[in-house]
């Protein structure tokens, strides 16, 4: 079985700082991370691979700085990793990244495709469904648990906002899964070791067949206009009113801060 | 294609457990303003359905806002399915109607669809809006601006679709609000019968598990009301708050430790971290231990005796007094909002 994982190294944005003159994000010396989502996701295809001895193949678009986290997944047990890149594809949105994605994937064996459910940059949760669309094979989108897999069939469990469903589905099919969904294994020391024999290979945008005017920052058809940060909160205002208007004082803010709606 | 034949604004309503959900009535009451905002563009509010609904669902939709409802009817569409509703999507509606605009809530069948037509019509698709206006230097125009988180909600992008349509945006439930209902409203319903012979599926849905079968998970909340030791065991008071905001329940060890609640619920160093938009602690000193796992919350709140307690440190907004007898006035207070008349 070939499992084919898609991962997207991303800025650790739990460490994300405001420049308070600016009002712009601080993006130098922000460590980067394999997405959260992607690596839950590698760690279930390798759980598989365990079991029955199938092929996880690595698949990122990046910059070529993106190479470090390939490195990280061959030390954890990637068979393949492949990187993406070239300026062209450069500022691409999640419809551009996804035909680029796809164009790629189109040249690959695969049985099942993981893509995490989000990157926590972009946030959108978009790329996964719109690749499934490209290669038109179907999705199952916030999957929290694998109940089974064979050859030809995957059974798994969605998480819904109150609810779950087991759902079944033939192969080839992409799920994208949730953070929660395992807990990622530690590289292992000989993993490390191999990690720097392995090579990475290296997809530009010579090497696959796809339209120019469907990739990259141009033919992307969402741009982003203009960016801004959110106001910096003021620190501690300690008030000491009667019950009645601290109760009304905090649903004043929830609501205003828009945290609640009707 | 010519961008000067779609318009409208088009708005997918999600049945969810027996009604049209609020986050749709949501996306309405905003699509009824942009429109009313703009009347120059004369476009209508358009609600739609698909599947075998009840009509007095399909009549919700109007009483909040569509001047008109297409609804993709087949007797045999009684749940979700990605192939059918995307397909439906595209070739009835999006290729024979042309509109401008189509809005999508970010729920978790919305965040499974919209992409899946986005990519179909190989149309551009903003995720998790938060705020959406027309062009405010044209206006004659329907250019959407799109303004959305990223980054975790560090920073915030307004986004434009400038050469494809419709234009495509998922907007998160909660953020806009919906039309008081109004039975008088005049609307029409354009009932199609909708053929699915040839549209497969291959996703079987096997089984439902109800909510009982999950455990807490304090992390995925959005606001979290959180008890400590000053709660005692009045947990009871936290639960009916955090269920009327819409809210889970969170938990110091202290609290944890003397039995008042699972352990599934702590925040903290042995417990959860957690990130929420709104953090709420009530009857909480604020021990490192515990703001380990809370401080980076958007916005914290803080309800203690003491005033010297340190979890007032870390709040954005503290209040000193008796959470036993403040959290009961915030239940009251947000059940007022929400059944508030316009
Ligand atoms: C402020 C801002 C706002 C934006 N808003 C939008 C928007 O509304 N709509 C839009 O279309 N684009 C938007 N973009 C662009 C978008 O962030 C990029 O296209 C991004 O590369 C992919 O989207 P994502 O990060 O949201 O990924 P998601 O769709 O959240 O990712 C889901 C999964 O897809 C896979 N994946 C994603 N990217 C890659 C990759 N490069 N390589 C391999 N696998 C990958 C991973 O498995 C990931 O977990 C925005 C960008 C910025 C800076
Ligand atoms: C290794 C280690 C790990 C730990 N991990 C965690 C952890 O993960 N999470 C965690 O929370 N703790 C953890 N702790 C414990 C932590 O040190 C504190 O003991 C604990 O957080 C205290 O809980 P508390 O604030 O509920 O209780 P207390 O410290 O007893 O505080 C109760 C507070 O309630 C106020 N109060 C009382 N009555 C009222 C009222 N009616 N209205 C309003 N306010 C009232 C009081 O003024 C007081 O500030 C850990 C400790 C250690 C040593």
């Amino acid at each position: 079985m070939n499992i084919l994982v898609l991962l997207k190294q991303v800025p650790d944005t739990t460490e994300m700082q405001i420049d308070k003159e600016t009002g712009t994000l601080i993006r130098t010396g922000v460590p980067t991370i394999t997405n959260p989502d992607d690596l839950a996701g590698f760690e279930m295809a390798l759980r598989i691979k365990d079991e029955k001895n199938a092929k996880v193949t690595c698949l990122t678009m990046g910059p070529p700085q993106a190479k470090s986290m390939l490195r990280e997944l061959y030390a954890m047990g990637a068979d393949e990793c492949i990187l993406v890149s070239d300026p062209k594809f450069g500022g691409a949105d999640t419809w551009a990244t996804s035909n680029t994605l796809a164009a790629v994937i189109k040249t690959l064996d695969y049985d099942l495709i993981i893509a995490g459910r989000q990157a926590i940059d972009g946030d959108t949760a978009q790329v996964g469904p719109q690749t499934a669309e490209k290669l038109g094979i179907p999705q199952i989108t916030y999957v929290d648990d694998i109940l089974e897999i064979t050859d030809e069939k995957i059974k798994v469990k969605k998480a819904l906002e109150n609810s779950y469903e087991v759902l079944e589905c033939p192969l080839p099919a992409l799920i994208t899964t949730l953070s929660t969904i395992a807990t990622p294994r530690y590289m292992s020391v000989k993993g490390i070791s191999h990690a720097f024999e392995k090579d990475i290979k290296v997809v530009t945008f010579n090497d696959i067949d796809i339209d120019p005017s469907i990739i990259g920052l141009k033919g992307s058809p969402t741009k982003v206009k203009k960016t801004f940060t959110k106001e910096a909160h003021k620190n501690s205002d300690v008030l000491e009113l009667d019950p009645k208007t601290t109760a009304r004082k905090i649903v004043e803010t929830l609501i205003d801060f828009k945290f609640i709606g009707k | 294609m010519d961008i000067k034949e779609y318009k409208d604004i088009y708005v997918f309503c999600e049945e969810k457990d027996g009604a049209i959900n609020d986050a749709s009535l949501e996306l309405l009451g905003e699509a009824r303003r942009l429109v009313e905002n703009r009347p120059q563009l004369g476009y209508k509010v358009i609600g739609v359905a698909i599947g075998n609904l009840d009509e007095d669902l399909i009549n919700e939709i109007g009483y909040h806002g569509a001047d008109k409802i297409i609804w993709l009817y087949n007797k045999d569409i009684n749940h979700y399915s990605t192939e059918i509703f995307t397909t439906l999507f595209v070739d009835e509606v999006i290729k024979k109607d042309k509109p401008d605009i189509v809005l999508i809530p970010a729920t978790v069948m919305g965040r499974d669809l919209a992409p899946r037509i986005a990519a179909r019509c190989d149309t551009g698709l903003t995720a998790d809006a938060t705020k959406l206006e027309f062009d405010p230097e044209n206006e004659n125009s329907s250019l959407l601006y799109v303004t959305r988180p990223a980054f975790g909600g560090n920073l915030f992008g307004t986004i434009v679709n400038e050469t494809k349509r419709p234009q495509m945006t998922t907007i998160r439930p909660g953020v806009m609000e919906k039309l008081p209902k109004d039975a008088s409203r005049q609307f029409e319903i354009d009932k199609r019968e909708v053929s699915i012979v040839n549209i497969n599926d291959p996703v079987k849905l096997v089984e439902v598990l109800p909510r009982d079968h999950m455990a807490v998970d304090i992390t995925k909340a959005d606001i979290i009301i959180s008890g400590g030791r000053g709660i005692g065991d009045n947990f009871h008071i936290l639960e009916e708050c955090a269920k009327m905001i819409g809210a889970e329940v969170g938990a110091s060890r202290g609290a944890v430790d003397k039995g008042y609640i699972a352990k599934d619920h702590q925040v903290g160093q042995t417990g959860k971290t957690v990130r929420p938009k709104v953090y709420i602690a009530c009857g909480i000193s604020g021990a490192v231990q515990h703001l380990a796992g809370m401080e980076k919350s958007d916005f914290i709140i803080a309800i203690n005796k003491d005033p010297d307690a340190p979890i007032f440190s870390v709040a954005n907004i503290g209040f000193v007094g008796d959470a036993l007898e403040i959290v009961p006035l915030i239940t009251e207070e947000i059940k007022k909002y929400r059944e508030r008349p316009y």
